[in-house]
């Protein structure tokens, strides 16, 4: 991909606005009937970082996810998105599904530029938009294709390119590689982390792999399930400085992953 | 491609009318003509003017009842997918009309409408309606929700949502309930030509067959049959035009 090359002034950038948080959560319930999905749920996401929420499967994740897209409403509680309270979905915030959501019968081109379609931006203006993003996640030449004709990596590769041409402040990712193979999935990791080094936004990252967060995260919340809360936050310290290449050999990566396993292994059936 | 698929189509109706032409030979029934005696008569009924003449009496309820039944069936069947409360009130309706015995209902329609177009277009209606309600209710049910979501996440509104998302995501189920709904239409014109007032082709048919013309009886039957399958490509070209995605296949795959 052409726009990741590390770049330290991003990441001197991502130190100094520690204190700034671009989402905030604070007290968030959710109840489907009886079932508790996410109990007194507090969590801040600080701007121009990678938050991951990491889980077993069924801890809410996904449900806290779609509360902060606005997808969903919380029974309780309230988020802040740049300062002001979330009520639904706004152009603050864009988002990349596990499963694409494509539309099958546009071309890529269209579905690049669907978000801005949506958004009341005129034709040529938009698809100029979307053929820049579309080189960007490296999908050149396939602006006329359509989805059923991309492997799955490409497939996300336009549902990414979709969020990043909104401009949208806030990225959440709801498990975006687990349905592509293993070799594409690390690759996706590396763009990942230059992705955050390069673009100025925030990204929310569920996921289910615990190296995969290790690996892309500036802060890993741990959410245990039956009801959802926030057991344990994590920030690896030296992580970022490393080269994407030698970080899962480091000593603190390797750490990282194991207690984080162990304090998992009692929830996983 | 093209060519391919012409050439199969070419070839099954190459076996079609030939097993006609070698049954009508035998033959299987007295009542049963060659292909070649029935398209003779198909061609003398052409040239005198009398098949025009009875496809515009045909043609009448039948256009009229195909399109209230495309309108009202789409527009009918989003809002049945769209809201439970039009779902319940409205379901059972269609799924009554489509399991009635309509021979039976016939003396029924005719008593309320007389044996005029009305009660003629009714027929072609209960037969073509429920089949493109129900469909378009089912596709719009079965829009993937993710893809609901994700135009919510970028901001759609609700007239968005359905006219950008639903009614494309569910066109493919749509298009199939329009053409066996179609179909059904052309069955139900000519049900009502011969139950209720013998006119147009039904008229061909009826009188035809009271004079044992059988090659004019079939070659009516034929010429009814083309003119559907006619139809019925026109409407896959419309899907085509309109939905250019729907025959490419789908991200599922």
């Amino acid at each position: 991909m052409v726009m990741l090359q590390t770049n330290a002034l991003a990441e001197d950038q991502s130190v100094l606005d520690q204190t700034d948080n671009a989402v905030s959560v604070s007290n968030v319930s959710k109840n489907y009937g009886d079932v508790e999905a996410l109990k007194n749920l507090s969590l801040d996401f600080p701007r121009g970082q990678l938050t991951s929420l990491l889980g077993p499967s069924g801890c809410g994740k996904t449900t806290l996810l779609k509360i902060i897209a606005g997808l969903l409403e919380p029974t309780e509680g309230e988020i802040l998105v740049n300062g002001s309270p979330v009520t639904g979905p706004g152009e603050d915030r864009a988002f990349v599904f596990q499963d694409f959501a494509l539309l099958p019968w546009a071309s890529v081109l269209r579905n690049v530029a669907f978000g801005l379609e949506l958004r009341g931006v005129a034709r040529s203006e938009r698809e100029d938009i979307a053929v820049k993003y579309i080189k960007d996640v490296g999908l050149e030449g396939f602006e006329k294709s359509f989805p059923h004709e991309l492997s799955g990596g490409m497939r996300q590769r336009v549902g990414l390119a979709r969020a990043l041409s909104v401009d949208a402040d806030v990225l959440l990712m709801d498990e975006p590689f687990s349905a592509v193979d293993e070799q594409t999935r690390r690759k996706f990791q590396e763009d990942l982390l230059a992705l955050v080094a390069n673009e100025n936004k925030t990204f929310l990252f569920v996921t289910h792999s615990i190296e995969e967060a290790v690996y892309v995260s500036d802060q890993i919340a741990i959410l245990l399930p039956r009801p959802s809360r926030v057991s344990e936050i994590i920030r690896p310290t030296g992580l970022r400085e490393k080269d994407s290449t030698s970080i899962r050999r480091d000593p603190e990566y390797l750490d990282i992953v194991d207690s984080i396993w162990e304090s998992l292994k009692t929830y996983v059936e | 491609m093209v060519s391919r698929s012409l050439t199969l189509k070419l070839v099954s109706a190459i076996i079609v009318f030939g097993a006609w032409e070698i049954a009508g030979r035998i033959p299987v029934s007295y009542a049963f003509p060659t292909f070649i005696d029935s398209m003779k008569a198909l061609s003398a009924m052409i040239l005198d003017g009398r098949l025009f003449a009875a496809y515009g009496e045909t043609l009448k309820p039948l256009v009229i009842g195909v399109l209230i039944s495309a309108v009202l069936g789409i527009i009918i069947g989003l809002w049945i997918g769209l809201s439970e409360w039009f779902d319940w009130l409205f379901s059972p309706i269609f799924i009554v009309m489509q399991a009635a015995p309509l021979a039976a209902l016939i003396p029924l329609l005719v008593m309320i409408y007389g044996i005029g177009l009305t009660s003629k277009v009714f027929v072609v209606c209960i037969m073509a309606m429920p089949v493109i309600v129900l469909n378009t209710a089912g596709a719009v049910r079965n829009t993937p929700s993710s893809f609901i979501e994700m135009g919510k996440s970028f901001l759609a509104s609700r007239r968005e949502v359905l006219a950008k998302i639903i009614i494309p995501a569910a066109s493919p189920v749509i298009f199939s309930g329009l053409r066996l709904g179609v179909s059904a239409g052309f069955i139900g014109a000519i049900l009502s030509e011969l139950k209720i007032t013998p006119t147009g082709v039904g008229d061909i048919i009826t009188f035809s067959r009271s004079i044992a013309d059988y090659a004019s009886m079939y070659a009516a039957i034929f010429s009814i049959i083309v003119l559907a399958v006619v139809f019925l490509n026109l409407l896959e070209m419309l899907e085509r035009v309109l939905f250019e995605g729907n025959v490419r296949g789908y991200a599922s795959d």
